[in-house]
């Protein structure tokens, strides 16, 4: 049997039978409601941890305030932490100043 | 008046999502007919099709306008097949069951009389479509385009990225591909 025959014949049974071009009813609006919740789904995607981020964000910044009022409350030394962070960091300058005098 | 197709893209880009209906309207007779060339249970086809049409609008951005809307499409459509190709190529069954008793009977006729052996009739349509079922996705889709649907090797490189030499190699590598697969039936069925 000549197989490169057959393979002509079977390709040419293919073409002839091309397929069916019918569409199932209502198609288009299947594929539009798709877009639609696909659409909403990229938003809930994002929007959901987004809103985690923003709810974990304010709570960081709750208790950064509720500490820093604590820790001026218990403060008692009468120098306040921008004061002697000052102090620090100009140091090496006060020390030549004094030096000069 | 009905809208053109640029006229109707230019819309669904500056957020008339609606204006995309008229373009699934008028070309998924077109994307059907593609898709059921490589999926056969209809469920398989109308999933193709939804994604070809949800790819092209996500991707409508990138459509240039350069050559018709219908073109860009058919390339999309045949890309999204030649991924769900070999997306099931695990799932596919890999050995060829035996011949139905029409398609034995039609390689009969073929073996006394090559030319009774009519290629229109059905059991020659099944025994393409399984034997197609049985070719790699690169083999079932270069044979599709070139033999089947008489593209030229320039087409069919525009249309799957693939290079010139490519296309030839593939579609040399498919021919000897079916050309096995048809030893194999017939060595079963003669010998």
């Amino acid at each position: 049997m000549n197989l490169n025959d057959l393979q002509s014949k079977l390709i040419s049974a293919a073409r002839k039978n091309a397929p069916s071009d019918r569409v199932p009813y209502a198609f288009e609006k299947r594929i539009m409601a798709n877009l639609a919740s696909h659409k909403a789904n990229v938003w809930a995607l994002w929007g959901q941890p987004l809103w985690r981020a923003a709810i974990s964000c304010v709570a960081i910044t709750a208790l950064c305030g509720v500490w820093s009022l604590v820790a001026m409350n218990t403060n008692d030394s009468p120098e306040t932490f921008s004061q002697s962070f000052e102090n620090a960091v100009y140091a090496s300058m006060n020390q030549h100043i004094e030096d000069a005098e | 008046m009905d809208k053109t197709d640029a006229e109707l893209i230019a819309a669904v880009l500056k957020g008339d999502e609606a204006s995309f209906e008229p373009l699934i309207t008028k070309y998924q007779p077109r994307v059907f007919a593609t898709a059921r060339r490589y999926a056969r249970r209809e469920s398989e086809v109308e999933d193709i099709v939804q994604e070809i049409f949800i790819k092209a609008f996500q991707k409508l951005s990138s459509f240039r306008g350069e050559a018709p809307f219908e073109h860009w499409l058919m390339r999309l459509a045949v890309r999204t097949c030649y991924d769900f190709l070999r997306g099931h190529q695990r799932n596919k069954e890999t050995a060829f069951t035996e011949l139905t008793e029409p398609e034995s009977d039609w390689l009969d006729r073929f073996v006394v009389q090559p030319d009774g052996a009519s290629d229109n009739a059905d059991a020659a349509k099944l025994l393409i479509e399984r034997i197609l079922d049985q070719l790699s996705p690169p083999a079932r889709l270069v044979i599709t385009l070139l033999e089947i649907e008489e593209r030229s090797v320039k087409d069919i490189a525009k249309i799957t990225g693939w290079s010139l030499p490519l296309v030839k190699v593939r579609a040399f590598r498919a021919r000897a591909e079916m050309r096995k697969i048809l030893a194999r039936i017939t060595q079963e069925k003669y010998l």
